[in-house]
């Protein structure tokens, strides 16, 4: 028992545990999905089906869709843990935090942004979007929802000990996100267009790489506020 | 210089001396408000291209810059809440926030009135106008994760960390906003804007502006020390010295 564990030893072992959990509350994670799916039907009933109106509002529909369902899923990020306890035993772990919330940040992605690049081919047929621009799409999404995790992750840790985060997280999120808004739905449009989309889609990986490095301090001081 | 700084860690030192500080804050601010007021408003040449109504940036300018100004000084004291711990740099957080939320809306609402016979329109997706009314976006969610707490103390660190994350995060919206637009050709509204920041303005205007800008500071400083000294005396009412200052008036 004296075992001593290495931080990437934990760090599996927190991911695995994770995924298990996750895995034994399908629903959680796929309403967010359903939600999207949703929303982007409602678009074209509501500003009409004519297909440039749909293949024109397409990265944008599709990139608001996503920041406001990701909104939904944000919270079961740490609040069971936080209910029953095991994030305290979380932080206690002989690793550091930022490490353990790293785990929680990747396994949050794996739950909730691999269905969505699954779906993403679906919901650019669904609105009309130009074929050459989808895999800039994706790869819009590939790289801005690691950012949509990371960055959730600290509202979600400054809202934990809440009853009613839902619509408070959304007022602090939204905010931070715009940027990646903006890149994303630049970077889209571009290639729609058939013109370069590497400029956006480099500051998105810049935001990336900063938001993964920052974002699990900025998450462990939040969740020692709220873990007293 | 610590040892000297570190009295003002005890809520009562900072009480009594904000209480020194703030007829120096208050009355030139008061003093340069008035002046520079009646000065921009009367006295000031009108613009021969706007006229009269161009005025209203005597107000416009100033409340934009310290709405940014105080967004910094907020973040600034949220980092010494967290690295020292310190609990009155917590209730400054406090006490700036609604001050910068405000002066934020002064700038945008006067923008919108300054707007309207200018470019003919109240609201264009602008990026010095967008970013403002994100930054307006940033404070409200600062007070909101601050009330939402009922233990005052969680919800003043939380608030903190989440102004220092905006405050990382300024720039990149910023720039982000400001490339978002340029991306889509300006218009010569936008044009007339950005040519106003580099502006070959005539002193008889600028010195006005500056008296202005200065009142504002001295001014709204003045209302953050009024108001972290009343949540000083909220927080500290069962002391024994705030008792004797609540009964003494003094």
């Amino acid at each position: 028992m004296t075992k001593k564990l290495s931080n990437t030893s934990i760090l599996s072992q927190l991911i695995r545990r994770d995924m298990r959990v996750a895995m034994r509350q399908r629903s959680e994670f796929l309403n967010p999905i359903i939600f999207l799916l949703v929303v982007i039907t409602l678009f074209p009933l509501a500003v009409g089906p004519g297909a440039d109106t749909l293949s024109r509002i397409a990265p944008g529909v599709i990139w608001v869709s996503a920041l406001l369902s990701a909104m939904l899923g944000l919270e079961r990020m740490f609040r069971d843990d936080f209910r029953d306890g095991a994030l305290e035993h979380m932080m206690l772990l002989p690793c550091p935090i930022e490490l353990s919330v790293l785990g929680k940040i990747i396994v949050h992605w794996l739950v909730t942004a691999v269905p969505l690049l699954l779906i993403s081919p679906l919901l650019a047929l669904l609105l009309n979007l130009s074929m050459q621009a989808l895999p800039v799409l994706i790869l819009t999404l590939l790289l801005g929802t690691p950012v949509l995790s990371a960055v959730g992750a600290i509202g979600v840790a400054l809202t934990v000990s809440l009853n009613r985060g839902g619509a408070l997280l959304s007022l602090l999120l939204l905010p931070l996100l715009i940027p990646l808004l903006i890149f994303a739905t630049a970077a889209v449009e571009a290639a729609s267009m058939g013109l370069s989309a590497g400029g956006p889609l480099a500051f998105m990986a810049a935001f990336l790489v900063l938001a993964l490095g920052l974002s699990p301090l900025a998450v462990k001081a939040a969740l020692q506020v709220s873990v007293n | 210089m610590w040892r000297w700084l570190h009295p003002y860690a005890k809520p009562e030192a900072t009480y009594r001396l904000n209480r020194k500080l703030l007829p120096w804050f208050a009355i030139p601010g008061i003093i340069l408000m008035i002046v520079g007021m009646v000065w921009g408003l009367v006295f000031a040449p009108a613009d021969y291209q706007q006229g009269d109504s161009y005025r209203i940036i005597f107000i416009h300018v100033p409340s934009a810059m310290w709405a940014m100004g105080f967004y910094v000084g907020m973040a600034i004291a949220a980092l010494i809440a967290v690295v020292w711990q310190i609990r009155t740099a917590e209730w400054a957080i406090m006490a700036i926030a609604p001050v910068g939320a405000v002066l934020t809306f002064i700038s945008l609402f006067t923008g919108a009135i300054w707007g309207q016979p200018m470019w003919g329109t109240w609201w264009i997706w602008d990026a010095r106008l967008t970013s403002q009314l994100i930054l307006l976006f940033l404070y409200l969610g600062v007070m909101a994760l601050y009330v939402a707490f009922e233990d005052q103390r969680t919800g003043a660190k939380a608030a903190g960390i989440l102004a220092m994350v905006g405050v990382i995060n300024i720039p990149i919206i910023h720039y982000s906003v400001y490339w978002w637009n340029t991306l889509h050709q300006t218009s010569t509204i936008t044009q007339m804007v950005t040519r106003l920041e580099a502006p070959a303005m005539p002193p008889e205007m600028l010195w006005p502006l500056l008296t202005c800008v200065f009142a504002f500071l001295l001014s709204c400083s003045a209302l953050i020390i009024m108001r972290l000294n009343n949540e000083i005396l909220q927080r500290e009412v069962r002391r024994p010295w705030a008792i004797e200052i609540l009964k003494g008036g003094k």
